[in-house]
């Protein structure tokens, strides 16, 4: 199982590595959400991979580490709050330069006076 | 104790003399430094019999051992020496500013920095630590930084201070780097170890590295040839900075180095030639071109730029009599070059300039001041009986007994009583151009204003002080120059033979040419300054500007082709840089495969992995049609809430599964003032590159989690699942850490939330989007926003959305849940109502005022937590209790459910604003009005 689940983070790392290298805003947030997606992962895999334990006392026999989870809870929030921030920015880029380049070409630059 | 108060007294008035820097009467923040200088020198002179008896007095408290830092102080002759001189000059000089800015603005800010510095150089000789020394080594050339450029609205104030923090700064990155590599070898930055370890330095085989470090530290502080230009251009100063700083303290601390590490780094020839040939060049450099200014101050900086060469090069010579000698003329210089410097600005402030050109005649305006001018530049032209003389005499009978180059010699002497010549000369023309040689020439201010009597009152004393020094020598050298000799070089300094400095022997001849021959040179100046207007202009100043315009342009230059403003870039940048970082310790260090054995697979888990990868794929190949491809990500974002609920974390689940809810729509409402489509305009060569990058990236990622969770896990989480139900009066223990555990940390995030919402709120709020970028105009929207089920079916679930929020809320202490989630659920049923309504329909029936919610909820939180704080806990410690109520049975009361509670407001509150503000920005013609 835990090869299977390093694959998956793994997967979802490369493709958000990949969609951030992209040329404008949308694709930029969207990988940006999937290397968040890959970070929760990877983070709550430090306490290990752990079936039937939830680490509610009295619930089950063994317990799994609730460190890690407590960590990746706040991250999740955090980390909704950022895209909305990311996404706003977008917007407001997109108004203000009218394009929705993260490259540093202005497609626009030839007639502006 | 002792010694932190010494230190500390000045730079906590530093802080203090501001504040009081805004009563009317200009007298209080100069009483009050006085005071303050005044307490550190009565301390000193109380320890000094100590002292000076060889008592050696260290107090050392421990800052960060790990890197050998400690707050450590020592005193001693040498110390107690420069700690007397910078108090006692530094209160001279208080009385002098005081009379100098005579109730101008600025005063106040002038006295703060002034015992700032005389802090940090207290600081700088009471030290026993070397990296502690270095904290006051920087501060100091900071101070001077601001001071030298006090008047900032001038060019050349800015220009000469930048000047200065360049090379003073420079240095002082050159002595941190060799202090580093002296505590490697010692083992230790404690001087006391230090100067034992002599031995071992100097065998090293860094030895050259570390003291070509160390010197270029000491040099550039002391202004030493080839940096000594930054003194000269450090007198756009107030006056008194340059008396006390540029003259007396300050330029005297790459000297003090040199004697400090005396034992540890000197008696080598290494030694021996560099420092003695920087200082003879210094030396001669200096007393050359001091000649020929015309401004009092700049020939002052130039001759106290030779004086300091002088010193240098005695320390160069190293022998204990040297030591003597150069120390001791460090002491007449304190003594007459500030008077000097003193009157200079009192001269300007009664004339208006300071071009001897013009000043001419003074001594029937200001008879007291000439005189006193006169005794301070005769011991300064080292006219017998001055202190002056004295000490010239010393480095007379030096140079003679100096053997740096067997043939050579003869030079020493040569050089030293050429530029004792040079030093006679320019000391008369400073003396005789201003107070007399003629009438005065066009003064700005005529007549010449008296001086006030409370400015000459220091160079009153000080000029006593020399006519003291050349009066009591003997009991001088021998009472403190030689037990400042003796702790400086390590060993007992050989009593001095004073008589010799009576005697008519080759260093009085030498005294007596240099005198004759500085005469008959001033006596020739029209002609000198003739033939030197025709050498050819070789302005360092203009030298170093260029090079710092070049500097700043070619940095421009760099930063400009290294951030082109493309975010692909950076981002690739980055990755790559953490890829070839990690990527090669990686491959050599880890064993991939732990001990811990895998979990079992089943069909259900393998199967939800590949559609989770197979989801992430997609949504790259897809990402060219956004909705596509959002409808996607929304649905890895279901996968990872699975992966969560399979893996026993039920509370990540929940969170997940509202989160993605949320940022789905946000998304969506982002998408519709988006283009629909991304065109294809990177080339294939980039797009290659761009994943090779990205399956490096994935590689390494998931490599390190698997070794990660192959290894058996050594975790500190066992105190927390002892100490949950007993400490925290929470079964759930996820929550339990967020709520009381470890508090403090979810505060922050709730604040993090809260800033960034309102973040939004600011951008949204004047953001028109009536211009959308050129879109697919031609698409279709669906004709009914608010469709009719959906707006039937919404309301009624509002209230059991509200109730379920409620129920996860109250259960989250011991079940899943809490206030990450219920908050969180609570918004996904509000935005459910936006959608089905409208943005107008919903702010007409609910509370809108998001933005207290979130100060509400945070405040909430911190006042829950500062109630442990009354009841004697530390901050966020939750109590409870179990109760046993009539109708609802056993309950139970904690104070970690109004934390939760604050969290669950903050979250409800800052979500509902980032929506509800992207949400109204889709209404063309909206409320209008702010929305939160």
């Amino acid at each position: 199982m835990e090869a299977l689940y390093a694959a998956t983070v793994g997967v979802l790392t490369a493709c958000g590595i990949y969609l951030v290298l992209r040329a404008r805003t949308f694709p930029v947030i969207m990988g940006l959400t999937l290397i968040s997606h890959a970070v929760n992962l990877f983070l709550f895999a430090t306490g290990r991979l752990a079936l039937q334990a939830p680490a509610v006392i009295g619930q089950s026999e063994t317990y799994t580490d609730p460190l890690p989870q407590a960590l990746v809870l706040t991250a999740i929030v955090i980390g909704f709050a950022m895209t909305a921030f990311v996404v706003v920015l977008a917007l407001k880029a997109a108004v203000e330069l009218r394009n929705d380049h993260v490259d540093g070409v202005d497609p626009d630059e030839d007639w502006r006076p | 104790m002792t010694l932190l108060s010494i230190v500390a007294l000045p730079l906590i008035g530093a802080l203090l003399v501001p504040l009081l820097a805004r009563a009317r009467n200009p007298l209080i923040p100069a009483i009050a430094s006085g005071i303050v200088t005044l307490a550190a020198l009565s301390l000193l002179i109380m320890l000094a019999p100590a002292v000076l008896s060889g008592e050696l007095i260290t107090n050392e408290w421990a800052w960060i051992p790990s890197i050998g830092l400690s707050v450590a102080f020592r005193l001693d002759a040498l110390a107690l020496f420069f700690a007397t001189l910078i108090t006692g000059m530094g209160l001279l000089i208080i009385l002098y500013a005081h009379f100098y800015f005579a109730g101008k603005p600025g005063a106040g800010r002038f006295y703060a920095l002034m015992l700032a510095f005389m802090g940090a150089m207290l600081g700088i000789v009471t030290s026993e630590n070397l990296l502690f020394m270095l904290i006051f080594w920087e501060m100091t050339s900071l101070v001077s930084f601001v001071l030298i450029g006090f008047h900032s609205d001038q060019r050349p104030a800015r220009r000469g201070a930048r000047m200065t923090l360049v090379i003073t700064g420079g240095g002082g990155l050159a002595l941190l780097a060799g202090i580093i590599l002296m505590g490697g070898i010692v083992g230790s930055f404690n001087l006391t170890e230090v100067l034992a370890a002599g031995d071992d330095l100097r065998g090293h085989a860094q030895y050259p590295l570390i003291l070509t470090l160390v010197l270029l530290g000491a040099m550039t502080k002391s202004a030493q040839f080839p940096f000594h230009l930054w003194l000269p251009n450090a007198m756009t100063a107030p006056t008194p900075v340059s008396a006390y700083l540029h003259s007396a303290t300050m330029v005297k601390a790459g000297i003090f180095l040199l004697a400090r590490l005396h034992p540890a780094l000197a008696d080598t020839d290494a030694w021996l030639y560099s420092v003695s040939t920087v200082g003879m060049a210094t030396l001669l450099t200096g007393a050359f071109i001091a000649m020929f200014k015309h401004d009092t101050k700049e020939l002052l900086a130039y001759s106290t730029v030779s004086h300091l060469g002088l010193i240098t090069l005695l320390m160069g010579l190293g022998t204990a009599t040297a030591l003597i000698a150069g120390l001791f003329h460090l002491l007449n210089h304190a003594l007459f070059k500030a008077p000097l410097f003193m009157m200079a600005g009192a001269v300007e402030k009664a004339t208006g300039t300071r071009d001897m050109r013009r000043i001419n005649g003074l001594w029937r305006h200001m008879p007291l001041l000439t005189v006193m001018s006169a005794i301070t530049a005769a011991s300064m032209a080292g006219l017998p009986l001055f202190n002056g003389y004295l000490s010239k005499k010393m480095f007379f009978i030096e140079s003679l007994d100096a053997n740096v180059i067997s043939p050579l010699n003869w030079l020493t002497p040569v050089l030293a009583a050429i530029a004792g010549l040079f030093s006679a000369a320019y000391s008369f023309r400073i003396f005789h151009n201003v107070f007399f040689n003629g009438q005065p020439r066009e003064l700005p201010i005529w007549p010449p204003r008296k001086p006030a009597l409370g400015i000459q009152i220091p160079i009153i004393l000080l000029a006593g002080g020399c006519l003291f020094v050349g009066w009591q020598a003997e009991g001088i050298v021998h009472g403190l120059i030689r037990a400042m000799a003796t702790t400086s070089s390590g060993v007992t300094a050989p009593a001095y033979d004073m008589s010799q400095l009576h005697h008519v022997g080759t260093a009085f001849y030498m005294s007596l040419a240099a005198l004759i021959g500085g005469l008959t040179l001033y006596a020739l100046r029209e002609r000198l300054f003739e033939l030197y207007d025709q050498l050819p202009p070789a302005d360092a100043r203009e030298i170093f500007e260029w090079l710092m315009t070049r500097a700043g342009s070619g940095a421009e230059r760099f930063v400009h082709a290294l951030e082109n403003g493309s975010v692909q870039r950076y981002i690739a940048l980055i990755i790559l840089t953490a890829i070839i970082m990690a990527g090669p310790v990686l491959a050599n260090v880890i064993v991939w495969y732990g001990t811990k054995p895998m979990t079992p697979v089943d069909p259900l888990t393998v199967l939800g992995a590949l559609l989770m990868m197979a989801t992430a794929f997609g949504v790259v190949l897809g990402h060219r049609n956004r909705l596509f491809a959002l409808l996607l990500l929304g649905s890895a974002g279901l996968f990872v809430t699975l992966t969560f609920a399979r893996f026993s974390a039920p509370d990540l689940a929940l969170t997940q599964l509202s989160v993605e809810v949320i940022a789905v729509i946000i998304m969506m409402l982002a998408l519709s003032f988006l283009p629909q489509t991304t065109p294809v305009e990177s080339s294939w060569l980039r797009r290659s590159r761009d994943s090779i990058i990205a399956v490096l990236g994935g590689l390494g990622t998931g490599l390190v989690s698997f070794a990660i969770m192959t290894r058996p896990q050594d975790s500190i989480s066992d105190f927390f699942l002892e100490q949950s139900v007993p400490g925290g009066g929470g079964s759930n223990v996820v929550n339990v850490i967020l709520v009381d555990f470890r508090g403090f940390d979810t505060l922050g995030e709730i604040t993090v939330l809260g800033i960034a919402a309102m973040a939004v709120f600011a951008l949204t709020r004047n953001l028109q989007l009536k211009h959308r970028i050129p879109n697919e105009r031609d698409q279709y929207w669906a004709s009914n926003p608010h469709p009719l089920i959906l707006r039937t079916m919404a309301r009624p679930i509002l209230p059991i959305a509200l109730m379920v929020s409620a129920y996860i809320f109250l259960r989250g202490h011991n079940m899943p849940g809490g206030g990450f989630i219920a908050g969180l659920i609570t918004v996904v049923a509000l935005s459910l109502q936006y959608m089905a309504g409208s943005l107008a329909w919903a702010h007409d029936r609910m509370l809108t005022a998001f933005r207290p919610l979130i100060g509400g909820g945070i405040l909430l939180a911190c006042v829950t937590g500062l109630g442990s704080l009354f009841m004697g806990r530390e901050f966020l410690t939750s109590w409870f209790g179990h109760y046993e109520l009539p109708v609802f049975g056993h309950i139970e009361l904690a104070t970690a459910l109004l934390f939760d509670l604050g969290v669950f407001t903050t979250v409800v509150g800052s979500t509902m604003l980032i929506l509800a503000n992207l949400g109204k920005l889709m209404t063309v013609n909206g409320p209008g009005k702010e929305v939160g």
